[in-house]
């Protein structure tokens, strides 16, 4: 469902992508995972349009999406969650449900889908999306309105980041459940072994480049990348 | 209401609502004069004698009872200016709806301007919204002018909403406050300005008496090429909390000044002002247009937002 042909980023010289290629099959949940600084988070953006690539293509269901805005991506069916939930001043949690859904949604929907990322709906569906909200909470609204979206491919971006391990040990919930939440595909760049552990597919990445993909048994039992994993999982802890 | 005719309607309910204003104490100004009044058993309306303008008695103990007093400028050229003052009787609670409509549709400026003077006795409540709407096609100027002056008794506080969204070309705010003791004073200000508009805002508020609070917030969106100007002076000259809060969202050549001015006259004094000025943030907009919306519907939505 989607492709990326010889995708090259490159900011300051350095390169941050270096030729990338990869293909993801539909109704797939994909874990990337690999060092800070290995281009992660970049592959995400330019999947979702927020960045643009200087040389390569991306193709999306056989469409060439490369030169594509944001909300045209959007509106073809990719979903995605920041790293840093965005705050507001003035939306609700209601407002952000409404505009994320395809179709009207009254508010026992929208409380409905938030009961699904753990939250207890009726306290929080008419709070602002701003910083009286938690790092837990709010990604767990960010959560609630990339399912909303229904996408053919969600794409989080270290959901486990920017938040405490109490909240992140809750969260964990959520996202094993997540194949019941998220329709589609699933893309989720996570150091979270948790997290790599429920992956259909572990793309690991270095220096700007793809070193390995295989299933989750396969990658984890390469002796390097669960070091780094679990490094990484020390560090952040 | 056979004087009442589809425009002032339309003007009326922009700034009310024409089936809420007839249930409870009302008086409706057009054209510089009153046209249509309701008394209630605890609400008296008088005009005054000595200027234009009526005066409003709210009796002591009331509960919970609405007073609209709109006030609405159809004609081009029309100069109006009025002063109206409310007196709270002790304990009363009440809601009042003000506010000016404008329509022109010709080259002649209309310009209304309102002193509204509020004195509340011990622990009286008052909710006290005004809007200012403009609009029509002329090239006369609409221009608004409103002062309010609130002077709080022990135990009492006003609550103020003003919102003015479009079609104002000119205004210049006032608003005054003189806090005794326990009292709290929380004004909530939303303007939006485009065109050539300008908006200056002035807060002056000297807080008495012991325990006096008062929250300012300022929301405003200047776009294109209006100006918009902020000043607060808050006066801390006892025991007392202040908390200032001028946000602005700016687009095109919009320009938005803040001036805070806060004096402590005493050391328990607590007060506080900000100020945050910018454009809409980047990420706010791409995450909206992560969730579909075009760069020119997300920045809708923020604004909108913004100013709820």
């Amino acid at each position: 469902m989607l492709e990326l042909k010889n995708i090259c980023f490159e900011r300051d010289n350095k390169k941050i992508l270096d030729n990338i290629n990869l293909k993801i099959e539909t109704d797939k949940f994909i874990a990337i995972t690999g060092p800070n600084g290995s281009g992660k988070s970049t592959l995400a953006k330019i999947i979702m349009g927020i960045e643009k690539p200087d040389s390569g293509k991306i193709i999306f269901n056989n469409k060439d999406i490369t030169k594509m805005p944001i909300d045209k991506r959007a509106k073809l069916g990719i979903g995605f969650a920041f790293q840093q939930p965005v705050k507001f001043k003035g939306i609700t949690v209601y407002d952000l449900l409404k505009i994320a859904s395809r179709k009207e949604i009254n508010k026992i929907e929208a409380c409905n889908t938030l009961s699904k990322v753990g939250l207890c709906a009726k306290e929080y569906v008419d709070r602002e999306v701003n910083s009286s909200l938690s790092g837990g909470e709010l990604k767990r609204i960010e959560i609630a309105t990339v399912a909303l979206r229904e996408s053919k491919l969600t794409i989080f971006d270290e959901p486990e980041a920017g938040i405490d391990l109490w909240s992140f040990n809750n969260l964990i919930d959520v996202f094993e459940n997540m194949r019941n939440i998220i329709k589609g595909t699933t893309i989720i760049i996570s150091h979270q072994e948790k997290i790599l552990n429920i992956a259909d597919k572990i793309i690991l990445m270095r220096n700007g480049k793809i070193e390995q993909i295989g299933d989750a048994k396969e990658v984890l039992e390469n002796v390097e990348a669960k070091k780094e994993c679990c490094r990484l999982n020390r560090q952040e802890k | 209401m056979e004087d009442i005719n589809k425009i002032d309607e339309n003007l009326l309910n922009e700034i009310s609502n024409v089936e809420e204003i007839k249930k409870g104490a009302y008086n409706i100004r057009k054209n510089g004069k009153g046209i249509e009044r309701q008394i209630t058993e605890n609400v008296n309306i008088e005009t005054k004698k000595d200027k234009p303008g009526i005066n409003i008695y709210v009796k002591e103990n009331t509960k919970f009872e609405f007073i609209h007093i709109p006030v609405i400028i159809t004609e081009s050229g029309i100069k109006d200016l009025v002063y109206n003052d409310f007196y709270i009787g002790k304990n009363a609670n009440v809601i009042i709806v003000a506010g000016c409509g404008i329509h022109n549709e010709h080259h002649k400026d209309s310009e209304h301007n309102g002193i509204h003077r509020f004195f509340l006795e011990e622990g009286a409540k008052v909710k006290y919204i005004e809007k200012h709407y403009g609009e029509g096609k002329g090239t006369g100027k609409r221009i608004l002018n409103p002062v309010t002056e609130v002077e709080l008794k022990p135990g009492s506080s006003l609550e103020m909403e003003s919102v003015q969204i479009k079609g104002v070309d000119s205004t210049i705010r006032q608003t005054k406050g003189k806090l005794e003791a326990d009292t709290n004073f929380v004004v909530s200000e939303k303007i939006m300005t485009h065109g050539k508009q300008v908006a200056k805002t002035e807060f002056e508020v000297e807080l008495n008496g012991e325990n006096a609070s008062t929250h300012v917030t300022s929301r405003s969106v200047a776009v294109e090429n209006s100006k918009q100007e902020f000043v607060s002076k808050i006066y801390g000259n006892t025991k007392c909390f202040a908390h200032v809060e001028c946000d602005a969202i700016i687009k095109d050549k919009g320009t938005v000044k803040a001036i805070p001015e806060i004096t402590a006259n005493n050391v328990d004094a607590n007060l506080i002002h900000e100020a945050a000025i910018g454009k809409i943030a980047g990420e706010q907009l791409i995450k909206l247009m992560t969730l579909g919306l075009t760069e020119k519907e997300a920045e809708e939505e923020i604004i909108n937002g913004f100013l709820r």
